[in-house]
């Protein structure tokens, strides 16, 4: 029998207090056992980037870390993106520019960019799309994310 | 696919990561450092290790720094540490282009250069370097310390001279000298996957001809080396297609290339034959830092 380990997951500012094995990737806590299921998974190898989310402001893949590794660190996910029914600017890029179709990656896309455009805010064309190749999506094509991350990095850097 | 069952361990200094180290590798335990190989791997249930000990809380093991003409780089620092130049000069700018053909950005954000050395993918960007610009590793375990040279370490396909017990604490790189040029050219066929071949050279000039030229390859063989043949066709030259050629040449005679069902031996060594010439070439446009 291995360990069970009592631990505290700091997602969106809210603590959710749950037991895991050391097994348990972050992916998976987040959805089963913290209930938010924003996150999607997809390949579980680190290939995808469907679950990225951001720890410590960073865009990682929640898969390739277990939950026990997460403990004090602040975890940011899509369903903290939306100020109440204010939407971030990326989300309305992407419905805007039409980034997204059946909406599977979208969470793990828009996480990426938080993520790219809060460290980079100035990020040339070149390093944009080099960075988005991170994530796979199936169905919409990927310039059309493109696209909608260029305009919200334009209006974010712009400011309010 | 999920990990199987394992016991977590988090060390919070060198000295308990080996002393648990020593206890666990006999049961396979192994290190957990970024976590982008191994937890993949574990999620195929291609690894199956009973003990992880976690070295990510090891403050000491995140030490990146540039002292006495070394550049040091600690078990925990990540792949995304070099996005940005680590020193002046080419060895910093080489370094910084060679990360960004790692995986994916967050993929780099987790991923450590050490933890890359350990893997021994012989597609690996940082095992390239280490064995092109004669890293020093460091190894510790509860039976002391000792240092490995890049060439010895990395022996064949995820297989380094590290014993079970032994943690890898940081890699050096003695700083060049302030005029070498350096070039880098790698050839996969999406953005982010492991390459199939890739080159790093460097050289010096003086009197219009190339010294102390280096020419590493990876990814084409189970292991990246050195080539010596192409090395001698360089020196003593003036940088140039005659003589670039001639050590892609001697690249595409020296190589005994991994064949898989994609990718033949012919092919990968005329990859690594144009990734070679490519590699000079951007060294001698590189301005001389
Ligand atoms: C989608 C994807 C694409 C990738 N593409 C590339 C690529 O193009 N090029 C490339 O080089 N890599 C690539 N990688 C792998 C990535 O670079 C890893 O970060 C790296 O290979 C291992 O480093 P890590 O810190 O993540 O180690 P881990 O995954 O934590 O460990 C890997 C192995 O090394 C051992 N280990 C790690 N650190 C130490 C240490 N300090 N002492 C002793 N043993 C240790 C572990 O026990 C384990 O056996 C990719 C990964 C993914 C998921
Ligand atoms: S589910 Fe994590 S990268 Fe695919
Ligand atoms: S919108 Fe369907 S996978 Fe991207």
């Amino acid at each position: 029998m291995t360990r069970k380990h009592d631990i505290t997951l700091t997602i969106n500012g809210h603590d959710h207090a749950i037991t895991v094995d050391a097994r348990r990737t972050l992916a998976d806590a987040i959805r089963d056992q913290c209930g938010q299921t924003g996150t999607h998974i997809g390949c579980e190898h680190g290939v995808c980037g469907s679950c990225t989310l951001l720890l410590d402001g960073v865009p990682v893949r929640s898969c390739l870390i277990f939950a026990v590794q997460c403990v004090g660190v602040a975890i940011r996910t899509v369903e903290g993106l939306a100020q109440g029914d204010e939407l971030h600017p990326l989300q309305r890029s992407f419905i805007e520019h039409h980034a997204l179709q059946c909406g599977f990656c979208t969470p793990g896309f828009l996480m990426l960019a938080v993520g790219i455009l809060e460290n980079e805010p100035n990020i040339s064309d070149a390093d944009l799309r080099a960075a988005l190749s991170s994530n796979l999506c199936r169905c919409t094509g990927y310039a059309n994310i493109v696209k909608a991350v260029r305009a919200a990095a334009d209006e974010l850097r712009a400011g309010p | 696919m999920k990990p199987a069952a394992f016991e977590y361990h988090a060390a919070r200094s060198v000295e308990e990561a080996v002393a648990t180290l020593a206890e666990v590798a006999p049961d396979q335990g192994r290190i957990l450092a970024g976590g982008q190989s191994l937890v993949p791997t574990m999620a195929f249930r291609l690894a199956t290790p009973e003990h992880l000990v976690d070295i990510n809380g090891i403050e000491e093991l995140g030490r990146l720094a540039v002292e006495d003409g070394v550049l040091s780089i600690g078990a925990c620092v990540r792949h995304a540490a070099f996005h940005r130049p680590v020193t002046d000069g080419g060895l910093g700018a080489i370094l910084t282009f060679m990360a960004g053909h790692i995986g994916h950005y967050p993929i780099r954000q987790r991923g450590t250069f050490c933890g890359s050395l350990a893997q021994a993918d012989p597609s690996s960007e940082w095992c390239l370097a280490a064995v092109t610009l004669d890293a020093t590793i460091t190894a510790q375990s509860t039976r002391g310390r000792r240092t490995i040279a890049g060439a010895d370490f990395i022996q064949g396909i995820m297989t380094t001279a590290l014993e079970d017990d032994e943690l890898l604490v940081e890699t050096r790189i003695a700083l060049p000298a302030a005029d070498t040029r350096f070039g880098f050219a790698e050839f996969s066929r999406r953005a982010g996957d492991f390459a199939l071949a890739m080159a790093l050279v460097s050289f010096r000039l003086s009197g219009g001809v190339m010294h102390d030229a280096r020419l590493g390859i990876g990814g084409a063989e189970d292991h990246p080396r050195r080539i010596p043949q192409a090395e001698a066709a360089l020196d003593g030259q003036p940088p140039g297609s005659q003589a670039f050629e001639a050590a892609a040449a001697a690249v595409a005679a020296a190589l005994d290339p991994m064949e898989d069902a994609g990718t033949s031996a012919q092919y990968r060594r005329e990859l690594a034959q144009c990734l070679a010439r490519r590699a000079l070439e951007s060294a001698a446009e590189s301005a001389a830092a």
